[in-house]
């Protein structure tokens, strides 16, 4: 049996099936886009501010 | 004997013609030490920078699994397991080429990398970004399946819209696969690489200044 946090992620990321979409006025974004897209801001803040490590050859 | 043939002298480039001519302005604008540098800036010592070199990463396994899939063609591709990976290894490469390359964007539009004369480095950046949706667009019309054949049908109306489908015919797959496979590679390698050494050449952009600071070049670029 899935767990519900299986079932909860499953959804977004199923793409065997019809899409789902999302609708705001004249916009339309399907789930899997505006997943990709969440992703992508998670991962340009983390790059913001997680701290990098300090290497060699650096002036 | 001449300042030429003296082993170790230091001999003035005075040669002629054109080919003596481009190698002084190559050698002026990108000296060795900036063509290849062994050091970088201190301030580049943050995650946001290195998504320009996961960009090329990426672009350089869609170019090297791109090739692979001409080589092979579409009998291989479909119908072995070795040829789906390879057409799953160019589609997610892709994928993650376009998400690393918008947020390079991101991370360079807030630190306004166009300062210190780089506006063409930006530009050709910007033009790099369109051309590779172009491309995506192109791949997206060779995959020989019903996906393609509707995003084929519903964009020639766009593209006669604007007047440029009896040169750009989303319907014509031969004409689409090789704007795919050959003039958008092209265009945008060219672009990228004319995008690295201008990168090369004026350095990497510094973080923008604190208030009250009068430079936004902290270190010196020449």
């Amino acid at each position: 049996m899935p767990t519900i946090a299986h079932a909860a992620l499953a959804a977004p990321v199923d793409l065997n099936g019809p899409g789902h979409y999302l609708n705001w006025g004249v916009i339309q974004i399907s789930v899997a886009n505006l997943v990709v897209i969440a992703v992508m801001v998670v991962v340009f803040l983390a790059a913001v501010l997680l701290p990098f490590p300090k290497g060699r050859g650096r002036k | 004997m001449s300042a030429r043939e003296q082993p170790g002298a230091t001999e003035p480039d005075e040669a002629s013609g054109w080919t003596a001519a481009v190698r002084r302005r190559a050698v002026r604008a990108l000296p060795p030490d900036k063509l290849l540098p062994d050091t970088q800036p201190r301030y580049m010592a943050s995650w946001i920078y290195v998504f320009g070199v996961l960009t090329l990463a990426a672009f350089l396994v869609a170019l090297g699994s791109g090739a692979v899939l001409a080589i092979q063609g579409p009998a291989w591709w479909h119908t072995s397991g070795i040829g789906h990976f390879f057409n799953s290894l160019h589609l997610w490469s892709v994928e993650l080429f376009m998400a690393f390359m918008v947020i390079h964007l991101w991370g360079k539009f807030f630190m306004a990398a166009w300062r210190g004369r780089r506006a063409l480095t930006w530009i050709t950046g910007a033009v790099a970004f369109l051309g590779s949706i172009g491309t995506a667009f192109t791949g997206y019309l060779a995959q020989q399946n019903l996906d393609s054949q509707w995003i084929a049908v519903e964009s020639k109306d766009a593209l006669n819209a604007v007047g440029i489908g009896a040169y750009f015919d989303p319907m014509n797959f031969g004409q689409m696969l090789m704007w795919h496979i050959v003039l958008l590679p092209a265009v945008v390698g060219i672009l990228i690489a004319a995008h690295l050494l201008m990168v090369r050449r004026r350095g990497i952009v510094p973080p923008l200044p604190l208030p009250g600071t009068d430079t936004d070049e902290p270190e010196e670029q020449p």
